[in-house]
């Protein structure tokens, strides 16, 4: 089974690196972008057959690991 | 005093560590991450650099290596943790301090010598110091923007967790002289019971005129009894 996870920063978290490339593509002519903010993207596969344990797995991972709850979000979706 | 410097695959600033805590007469022992017991110490030092190579999150990993337990289980025994740049990354990954250090503002690697002014310094850490004392320490850091909760900086003020603060020559706290964009110039932080110092700035860079000044050697001395 495999998900994939997206982490990004908490919306009300500064994001330098987003806004750099914000920058950079107006500078090469993307007009009326609205902002870009830059996230972590993760696949994982696991040998679980239960979706809802596989899940719940996933979602430790997540809070244990891949994300720092104070500063950034994380989406689980099953691929 | 025995004291542990924990080492991690990226670390690079513990031979310095080791070197001032030899200077102060701490009998010292340098600790390979993979360990899984920690000698019996009465301060762990966790040093600067690029532990695992700042994957993921600089700090993240070594934040859950196997030496790290027990870490967490001396410091919550009353341990005295010091963790300096990289060291101060990992404890807050560790959960062991609140907070969280982010990109520099500037987005930009800073190496200097800035001034910080001790906050509180009625500390194991920090006695030596007088109050409001400006020191000359060096910098050098990626992540060193501190950023925490509105509760978390209402507690570090309530508590006077503050250890030090980014300021200028004259000892103003002002917007010019904070290098990476923290939060209230935060340059350090002790958690509550206050056995743990999170600091940016290198004192053990400053131990020695010769190569630099001597402003970072109070902190060691400090932790002496």
């Amino acid at each position: 089974m495999k998900f994939s996870i997206t982490v990004t920063l908490k919306k009300d978290v500064l994001d330098p690196q987003g806004k750099v490339v914000q920058n950079t593509l107006q500078n090469l002519g993307m007009n009326n972008l609205k902002s870009v903010r830059q996230g972590k993207y993760f696949e994982i596969e696991i040998n679980d057959q239960d979706v809802k344990k596989a899940e719940k797995k996933i979602d430790d991972m997540c809070k244990k690991l891949l994300a720092n709850l104070i500063i950034e979000d994380y989406k689980i979706k099953k691929i | 005093m025995n004291s542990s410097v924990i080492v991690f695959p990226g670390s690079n600033c513990d031979r310095d560590i080791a070197v001032a805590l030899k200077k102060m007469q701490f009998k010292n022992q340098m600790i390979w991450h993979k360990e899984t017991k920690l000698p019996k110490s009465d301060l762990i030092v966790i040093p600067g650099g690029f532990s695992y190579g700042d994957y993921l999150r600089s700090g993240a990993i070594a934040g859950k290596s196997n030496i790290i337990n027990e870490v967490i289980k001396a410091a919550n025994n009353g341990c005295l943790v010091l963790g300096i740049c990289n060291g101060f990354q990992i404890l807050t990954e560790t959960g062991l301090l609140k907070g969280v250090l982010l990109r520099n503002e500037n987005l930009k690697f800073i190496n200097k010598d800035v001034n910080v002014k001790v906050m509180n310094n009625e500390t194991r850490f920090t006695k030596k110091y007088k109050k409001n004392q400006i020191l000359k320490i060096n910098i050098a850091h990626n992540e060193g923007n501190y950023f925490t909760s509105q509760n978390h900086l209402k507690e570090l003020h309530d508590k006077n967790l503050i250890s030090f603060k980014y300021c200028n020559d004259k000892g103003n706290i002002d917007e010019e002289s904070n290098p990476n964009g923290s939060l209230e110039n935060i340059a350090g932080i002790f958690n509550a019971k206050k056995n743990i110092l999170g600091m940016m700035p290198h004192p053990e860079r400053m131990i020695d005129s010769l190569i630099s000044n001597s402003d970072g050697i109070n902190l060691f001395s400090s932790l002496l009894n």
